[in-house]
This record gives C-alpha cells, sequence and structure tokens, in this order.
C-alpha cells in the first residue's frame, strides 16, 4: 500500500474564465453551477475541485475533452493562476508563493509531459533534454552526463544528435519523458501524454511508463481522455465533468460501485475480472488454509488469479506481500464476477 | 512597395457582426443610396459645401505640422542637448557601420579626408565578392542557388554595375541587420504587452500605408542628405512587416511550449531568448527575407535623399528620359534582389531542416569549409589585385552594355507603333478614364462619407461605421478631397483591370498544375522587382500620363489578384467538389456553383491586396505626370514642405485603410455566412 502522506492536496480550487470572475466567486460562493456561472456570461472551467495526491502513488485524472482536466493540471502547477481555492505541494501554499519561489520549486520539484510533446525544434535530442538543466545554469558537462542517463533510462541510446523531427512520435515522446525527469521532479505531471500516439504504441509506452515508475516510485499526475488508460495505469482515479470530479477512487471503487450514471457509462464495457483485486472478493479463512493450496497476492486481480484455480480446487489461499495468509478465493465468486462482465 | 503580398491584410478581420434578414438589408441598402442620389442629384445648388468642402472650414494640418517640424529642428530640447543633436547622434551612429561596409565592399579603407585620401587596403575584389556569395549559396542551398547567386553577382560586373551595386549593398547590409533587429524588439514587446499592441497597430498600420516619399523630408531635416537618412527612411519602410511577423510568430507558437518554458523554471529573458524566439525561428527567417526585399525596394526612392548607388542611376536615367541606361541599372538591381531574396530563402529554409547543423566533432577545418575557402579566396585575390589590376577590379574594356540596344529597340518600336499605341492610349482614356474621373470627380464629400460609414456600419458595425466615417472626413476636411477623388479613380480603374485580368488566369492556374508552377515564376519573379522597373516600359510606349500610370499600377498590382484566387481555388474542399461531381454537376457548375462561391473571401482578400499594391505604385507614378494625391506629396517633397507632404500622404493613408477594412470586414461576413470561418 502506498504511504498516506499526502504530497500535493488540492482544496476547493475553482478557475473561472471570462471577465469579472474574480468578484463572482466573492459575491456567489455558494453556487458555481454551471447554469448561474452561464447566466453571469462566465465559463467554469474547474469548479470546486478537492484532491489530495499521496506520495509515490498514480493519481489519474481521467475526463472528456472540454471537462477542465488540463486546467486543472495547469491549475496545480499555477500555469493557469487558480481564481480561488488552495494547493497546498509538500504543506506549503503554493497560490501564496512569490514567483521566484515558484520558479524555484517547478526547476526542482515538479517535471511535466506534454500532449504534443513540446520539444524545441532547433535543440537535438541531446540538448533537449539538457535544457531544464541549463535553465538552471548547471555547467555544460554535468548536464550533458545527466542527460545521456535520463536518454537511456527511456532506451533512445544513439540518438542524441537526432532532431525532434528526426523521431517518430513514440521516440518524441520518450525524448519529453527523458527531459522532465531530467531535473529528478518529486512530483510529476503527464498532461495526456500518450494521447497524440498511434494505439499500438500508446500500449508499449504505457508498458514502458509502468517499468519506469516501478525504478522511480514518483508522485504522479497523470491526465487522460482514455478511461482503459485510467484503468490500467491508476492507483486512484478522479473522474472529471464540466470542470467538477464527479468521482475519485481507486479504479475497484470506480468499476464496482459507479458513482452517477455519467461514470457507469464509462465502466459498462470494462471487464470487471480485469480491475477487481482478490483482496475484494475473498472471504475470511475460516480456520486453517487448505493445506497444499496454490496461493495468489491479495493485490493481483480477479482475473490474474483465475488461472490459478486447478481443474478441482475450489479455493485459493490468499496471501500478502510478506506471504501471510489473509484470506480465501472462492472460485464461485471468481466466476460470479466475471459473469457480471 | 512590393512586399504587401507577403502578410495579412492590415486589420485583422472582426467576426461576429450580426448578420441580419436579406430582405431589410436590401431596404436599408435602398434607402441609403436613395438619399445618396438625392443629395447628388439635387443638392447642387442648395448645399453646395457638400460638394465642396468649404474652404474656411478646413483644418490648417499641413500648417500645423510645418510649425511641428520647425519647432522640433530648430527648439526642441531635451535640456542638455537639442532634439537635432540626437537625431544627429542617431545618424553619426547608423554612419559608422556603413562607413565600414562601404570602405569593405567599395571604396577601400582610406586614410585621410576627401580627394587627399590615401587607400590603405582595397575593396574586395570583384572576384571575392562573387565568390563569398556563391560559398553562401552553396552553403545554404547547394549548387543550383550557387549558380544562380554566382550569375546575378556577375552580370552586375559584365555590365558595369559594380561600384554602384557595391553602394547599394551597402547600405542594404546596414539596414536590413537594424530593420531586423528593431523590428523583432518592438515584435517581442507588443507580443508581452497587449497594450503596446494595441498602441502599436494603427502606428504600424499607418507606417505601411504611408507613401514614404511623404516621411522624405522630414527625415532629410532631421537626419541630413545622404546615404545614413536614406537608411533610416528604409529602416521605417522595411521594420513594419518584421514586427508584424515577429508578433504573429510569437503568438504562434504553441501553448505547450510556453508552459514547458515556465514548468522548468525560465526566467523571464530565458523564456523569451531561449525558447520563445528560438521557436518561432522558421517564420522569423520569413520575416528577415521581407525586410530584405523592402529594402531593395527602397533603394531607387532612397537614392532621392542620398543613398546614390543602384538607384540613383536609375533616377538620373529616368530622369534624362534615357531608356537604355536606366533599365540596365534596373535590371541590375533585379539581379541583386533576386540573389538576396533567393540566398535568405534558402536559409530561411535551412533553418527549419534538421540534421545539418548539429555536426559535432571534427576539425575546425571540417566544420566550416566554405567560411574557410571564402576567406582563402578573399586573401589571394587581395593579394593578386595588388599585382594584376583586373583581379581587384572587373576589366573595363570587357564590360557589355546592351543600353544602346534598348534605346534602339524602344524607338524602332515608337517610330513604327506610334499610331497604334496613340491610338489605344486615346481611346482608353476618353471613353473609359476621364468620364470616370469626372463622375468621381463630381459626388458630393459628405454623400461619399455617408455612404462609407454605412457601408461600414452594414459590414462591421458602429465602430467601423465610425472609423471610415472619421478618415473620409478627414480627408475632406484637410482639403484634399479633390486630389483624393483623382487617386481613387486611378486606383479604382486599374484595380478592376488587375481584377479582370488576374482572376481569369488564376482560375486557369487553379485548374492546370503545370501552368500554375510557370505563373508562380512568373509572379514570383514579379514581385521581386522594385515598383519602379514597372515604371519604365511603362513611359517608354506611352510617354506621361494617366495612361502610362495606369498600366504600371495594373502590371504591378495584379499579382495578388492571381495568387490569392487560385489560393482561395485550390483551397476549396475536395470532399466538396467530389460531392459536386457525384451529383453531376458540369465543370462550369462545379467552378460557379462551389468553387468560386467557396472562393470568394479569399478572393476578396486579393483585392484588398490589389489595392494595397496599387496605391502603393501610384505613388510612384506621380513621377510620370499624375495630378493626384501622389502627385501633392512629390511636389512637397521636391520643395522641401513637410507639411504639405504628410497630409497627403496621410490622406493616400486613410483611403487604403478605409479599403482594407471595409474589405476584410466584408471578407469575414462572407467567410462566416459560408461557415468556413
Amino acid at each position: 500500500m502506498p504511504s498516506p502522506e499526502p504530497k500535493l492536496i488540492c482544496c476547493n480550487v475553482s478557475k473561472i474564465f471570462g471577465s469579472g470572475a474574480r468578484e463572482f466567486m466573492a459575491s456567489a460562493k455558494a453556487d458555481i453551477s454551471a447554469e448561474a456561472l452561464a447566466s453571469a456570461g462566465l465559463v467554469g472551467a474547474v469548479r470546486n475541485v478537492d484532491l489530495e495526491v499521496r506520495s509515490g502513488e498514480i493519481f489519474v485524472i481521467m475526463g472528456l475533452s472540454g471537462s477542465g482536466k488540463s486546467t486543472l493540471v495547469r491549475c496545480l502547477s499555477r500555469l493557469i493562476e487558480p481564481t480561488a481555492g488552495e494547493i497546498l505541494f509538500n504543506g506549503e501554499n503554493l497560490l501564496a508563493a512569490s514567483d521566484s519561489r515558484m520558479i524555484e520549486i517547478r526547476r526542482h520539484q515538479m517535471g511535466m509531459v506534454f500532449q504534443n510533446f513540446a520539444l524545441l525544434p532547433h535543440l537535438t535530442v541531446l540538448a533537449n533534454v539538457a535544457f531544464p538543466l541549463e535553465v538552471q545554469g548547471i555547467d555544460r558537462s554535468t548536464r550533458e552526463a545527466r542527460a545521456r542517463k535520463m536518454i537511456e533510462l527511456v532506451g533512445l541510446s544513439g540518438k542524441e544528435n537526432a532532431f525532434p523531427r528526426e523521431l517518430s512520435g513514440g521516440q518524441q515522446q520518450r525524448v519529453g519523458i527523458a527531459r522532465s525527469l531530467a531535473v529528478e521532479p518529486e512530483l510529476w505531471f503527464l498532461d495526456e501524454p500518450f494521447s497524440a500516439l498511434d494505439p499500438l504504441i500508446r500500449r508499449e509506452m504505457q508498458d514502458e511508463f509502468m517499468r519506469l515508475q516501478s525504478v522511480l516510485k514518483k508522485t504522479i499526475v497523470f491526465i487522460t481522455h482514455d478511461f482503459d488508460e485510467a484503468i490500467r495505469l491508476a492507483d486512484r482515479i478522479a473522474i472529471m465533468k464540466d470542470g467538477a470530479v464527479v468521482q475519485a477512487g481507486t479504479p475497484e471503487d470506480i468499476v464496482l460501485n459507479p458513482a452517477t450514471a455519467y461514470v457507469a457509462e464509462f465502466t459498462r464495457n470494462v471487464p470487471k475480472a480485469k480491475v477487481v483485486r482478490v483482496a475484494s472478493i475473498m472471504r475470511q479463512a475460516n480456520g486453517a488454509m487448505p493445506n497444499g493450496a496454490a496461493t495468489v497476492q491479495a493485490h493481483a486481480t480477479v482475473s490474474e488469479a483465475a488461472p490459478v484455480f486447478g481443474d478441482n480446487s475450489e479455493h485459493l489461499g490468499v496471501v500478502d506481500g510478506d506471504s501471510q495468509p489473509v484470506g480465501v478465493l472462492h472460485r464461485a465468486d471468481v466466476v460470479d464476477l466475471m459473469m457480471r462482465g | 512597395m512590393s512586399a504587401r503580398s507577403h502578410f495579412q491584410p492590415l486589420a485583422p478581420a472582426r467576426e461576429g457582426s450580426p448578420s441580419r434578414g436579406n430582405s431589410a438589408s436590401l431596404i436599408a441598402w435602398g434607402v441609403a443610396i436613395a438619399a445618396f442620389l438625392l443629395l447628388w442629384r439635387f443638392g447642387a445648388e442648395a448645399l453646395k459645401w457638400t460638394f465642396d468642402y468649404p474652404k474656411s472650414w478646413q483644418i490648417p494640418l499641413a500648417r500645423w505640422i510645418g510649425d511641428a517640424m520647425k519647432w522640433l529642428v530648430n527648439q526642441a530640447s531635451f535640456g542638455l542637448f537639442t532634439f537635432t543633436d540626437l537625431t544627429r547622434f542617431i545618424a553619426s551612429i547608423i554612419d559608422l557601420p556603413y562607413k565600414l561596409a562601404l570602405s569593405l565592399l567599395s571604396t577601400g579603407f582610406l586614410s585621410g579626408q576627401g580627394s587627399s585620401a590615401v587607400q590603405i587596403l582595397p575593396p574586395l575584389s570583384w572576384i571575392a565578392v562573387i565568390a563569398i556569395v556563391t560559398m553562401m549559396g552553396l552553403h545554404a542551398g547547394g549548387r543550383r542557388l550557387a549558380l544562380i547567386v554566382g550569375l546575378c553577382f556577375g552580370f552586375l560586373a559584365v555590365f558595369g554595375q559594380w561600384q554602384s551595386a557595391m553602394v547599394t549593398l551597402a547600405s542594404i547590409l546596414v539596414a536590413v541587420p537594424l530593420s531586423v533587429v528593431a523590428g523583432l524588439l518592438l515584435g517581442i514587446a507588443a507580443y508581452r504587452w497587449p497594450r503596446f499592441e494595441k498602441a502599436l497597430t494603427p502606428v504600424l498600420d499607418l507606417m505601411q500605408t504611408i507613401p514614404v516619399f511623404a516621411y522624405l523630408v522630414p527625415i532629410l531635416f532631421l537626419f541630413g542628405f545622404g546615404p545614413t537618412a536614406a537608411v533610416v527612411a528604409t529602416l521605417i519602410y522595411a521594420m513594419p512587416p518584421m514586427t508584424r511577423i515577429s508578433t504573429l510568430s510569437l503568438h504562434s507558437v504553441p501553448s505547450e511550449i510556453h508552459d514547458l518554458g515556465k514548468m522548468i523554471g525560465c526566467t523571464r529573458r530565458q523564456m523569451t531568448w531561449r525558447v520563445l524566439v528560438p521557436s518561432a525561428k522558421d517564420s522569423l527567417m520569413v520575416g528577415v527575407n521581407q525586410v530584405i526585399m523592402l529594402s531593395l525596394n527602397m533603394v531607387i526612392i532612397a537614392s532621392m535623399i542620398g543613398a546614390g548607388g543602384l538607384g540613383f542611376d536609375v533616377l538620373a536615367a529616368l530622369r534624362r528620359l534615357d531608356i537604355g541606361a536606366g533599365l540596365e541599372s534596373g535590371l541590375a538591381i533585379v539581379a541583386l534582389a533576386v540573389a538576396l531574396d533567393r540566398l535568405s530563402q534558402a536559409y530561411a529554409e535551412r533553418a527549419g531542416a534538421p540534421g545539418t547543423t548539429g555536426i559535432v566533432g571534427g576539425s575546425f577545418v571540417a566544420r566550416n569549409p566554405y567560411t574557410l575557402a571564402a576567406l582563402a579566396i578573399v586573401l589571394l585575390t587581395g593579394l593578386a589585385g595588388l599585382a594584376l589590376p583586373f583581379v581587384q577590379t572587373y576589366p573595363e574594356s570587357l564590360r557589355l552594355s546592351t543600353g544602346s540596344f534598348w534605346s534602339n529597340v524602344v524607338a524602332w518600336i515608337n517610330v513604327n507603333f506610334f499610331d497604334t499605341f496613340e491610338a489605344i492610349k486615346n481611346a482608353v482614356l476618353l471613353n473609359v478614364l476621364v468620364p470616370f474621373k469626372r463622375f468621381l470627380g463630381g459626388l458630393p464629400w459628405l454623400g461619399v462619407t455617408g455612404l462609407l460609414a454605412f457601408a461600414g456600419y452594414r459590414l462591421g458595425g458602429i465602430r467601423l461605421a465610425l472609423v471610415v466615417s472619421i478618415l473620409a472626413f478627414l480627408i475632406a476636411a484637410t482639403g484634399q478631397w479633390e486630389k483624393a477623388t483623382i487617386t481613387v479613380y486611378l486606383c479604382g480603374i486599374s484595380v478592376m483591370l488587375a481584377m479582370l485580368i488576374g482572376i481569369p488566369i488564376g482560375i486557369l492556374a487553379a485548374e492546370r498544375e503545370r501552368l500554375w508552377s510557370w505563373v508562380r515564376v512568373i509572379i514570383d519573379t514579379l514581385q521581386t522587382l522594385p515598383s519602379f522597373v514597372y515604371l519604365m516600359p511603362a513611359v517608354m510606349l506611352f510617354r506621361v500620363g494617366d495612361f502610362t500610370a495606369m498600366i504600371a499600377v495594373v502590371a504591378y498590382s495584379i499579382v495578388p489578384a492571381i495568387r490569392y484566387t487560385v489560393h482561395g481555388l485550390t483551397k476549396v474542399d475536395p470532399r466538396l467538389i467530389e460531392a459536386g461531381r457525384a451529383m453531376g454537376c458540369t465543370p462550369w457548375q462545379i467552378l460557379t456553383k462551389i468553387k468560386l462561391k467557396l472562393a470568394l473571401p479569399e478572393i476578396m482578400l486579393g483585392l484588398n491586396q490589389t489595392i494595397m499594391f496599387a496605391l502603393s505604385m501610384l505613388v510612384i507614378t506621380a513621377l510620370v505626370g499624375t495630378r493626384d494625391l501622389g502627385q501633392e506629396v512629390y511636389i512637397a517633397l521636391t520643395k522641401a514642405d513637410t507639411g504639405r507632404g504628410l497630409v497627403a500622404g496621410l490622406a493616400v493613408a486613410f483611403i487604403a485603410i478605409i479599403a482594407d477594412r471595409l474589405i476584410s470586414a466584408g471578407a469575414a461576413r462572407t467567410k462566416a455566412r459560408l461557415g468556413l470561418a
């Protein structure tokens, strides 16, 4: 389980576009529904969002285009100034930070990957990756050594002297990832990093991303419009609609208990067995574990556990990360879940 | 003033003007036109002041400007130093790099003053200059480009234009970097502070629409007569597009790049110079090309205030009607223009292409083969030139001249076809030009102003109506109305002709790939020619007068008419054409019912550009004896009358701005109606 200590807390954050937005927020604090805003001639890109991103977790913000997810992530890094609310990063209120303090924070503690890569066209791969360090005034040999390491990490060794235009989309995004990691950020924003890529490459990049995260253990805010991607990558998901978060929770929570019809629409076609973890449907072990029975990890998904059932076994032992028994998985429960689709 | 075609219309098209019912619109137009007709028909006696703006009501703007100028030159002071001191100081700063470039290319490095000067170092030999530009061609675009550039410069040497061409090149070499840097800085400032941009835009509009002649006089007063003043004039003329392109290209840097800069903690300065400007480099290079072409276009006009060089040769030849010599010097400017245009375009494209600049490693020689080769040739020919004079300067005995040939050709044409030309000219003059001129001259200024305001209101709302009517009123109130109608008449006729010829050519070219590739080469070349060059053949064949002016203006302004038509037609969504074909439309129906309809906004922008081109050319045709605002400006120039020149120049600018705003608004409305916006 990831440690519960929060890295980034976002309280009541709103971003209202239009003139007089601040006055509106001050006067009508209670009601910032889409209708109330529209009648005032304003647009609520982000409305009263509360989030908590914990250290070391992958927090996915999922929403369709226009749902405000990109605005929200830019509010979190203060690329866009929120109209109201509070953002605490390591306990420090970002909205109260001075410009120079923000530059400091962004230089050393934050990294961001962009949907369309945002590579500088006039720089080579090496220079692009080293650019954030160059901006900090780090000397050439140090920054290039670090950049080379990052390029190696994302598997682009040998392409150091290529220009962005000479790379494929997937390779370009690898450069983007390497660049965002060059400053060794604590908090890593990824704004729809794989949306501009072909489906096959996207899949490959998702795997690559998971591999990187298993090594790096960053705190991640990941934006996507693709529910499957969210389910696949997330420790926790927040689903946004019209600027507000409609549901936040683990992929399991969301798939098993969609809060609204809107969320249910997304979850309907997700095979539950691929999301639900063994721990959620296991039963208490009554007495001793059947000896010799196979065991599965509590955090494995049900679809991963299913093949472990032998032809005749009705139960599987469930163990936690330290191989201590925590419960029993019944075949009937697995079948039941799979039948629900 | 050839460069207008490359950028969008002066005013960003306004959108969202309310669209009204068709019949209501017709009725409103009917009422407006009826009111206008009534005033025109019956107002002549009762409301005489609506026809001739009364002298006593005139705003004495010319006098005010003249007085202000006198004050600036004689009295304005910052305490420690006067305004004139400041301008002369600026002049002396510009003079330094100019002297350097001139020494390098033309005079050599001298010691001492005047005729007692002794040459310490000779200038670059003709071989060295050709070698340098050829190397640049090779470096930027390969062998083909090297050949073109080499041939162009070779032409200058062979035809005896070398000395003048190098003087011209020296001033270009100074004016272009200055314009680029100043334009870029202003553009960045406008990008950074939207309020500054708002204030700057109308200034740029004026700078681009006031005829150059109009501000030559104040520049003369402030900077004195000579190459420096010419550089200043070129700066004012060539900088606005660079400023616009800079702002535009900075705005078009993807927002993600902007976010990136912020996310990695760039300071403001790092953001501008390390992130935004490099990202916008491709489009900025287009601006540099623009500046070069505009500077070359200014060469002849700048020679009126002492630029010397090729421009002076052309002007002198025109004045003594030595067509052959003028043509040759004109062609030399064209050669210079073609060479510099192709070179800068190649560099612009190279800036966009990856791969070649990133070579790391290798020795200094391996990395800089072109620079070293050029340096070697400079040294070798420099040394050889000391012993062998023909290496230093192209030998006179080998020079060619076609001047007398051209003079003979013109003489022959005039002897044999004089009557035919004269007949054509007179027929057009009597049947078209003169009646149209009389018609326009007889319209009441108040009625025209009202009608323009109404059109502005229908097309773009109350703001546009105000802008248009105030500008029109100012033309009348400064006593320029009569001359302005002549400008409008000549411009209008020429634009109509240019559109009548240009649109069909555009339609034909848009359908035929191969034809278009030929037409494009021709109009690209036409566009590199300085506007003066158009005047020469016209004068040769038709001598001076309105007809000649019209021919030159049409020839000059036809390029955008063709270009925009082709552009609009080829931009039409091919799926719509396919749909039309599937429905069984004939090619004619596809052309008239689908393509031309959808290309209309683009063609309107072409019309807009054609008008801008025509107006800028019209002022230059003052040299062949028109009687319009351009002539007024030109007379003011010869009399060094700042106020008179600027007032007439402003009137020209106002006409341009009125036309631009109305047509842009119309195009935007059409676009919105067609759902293309």
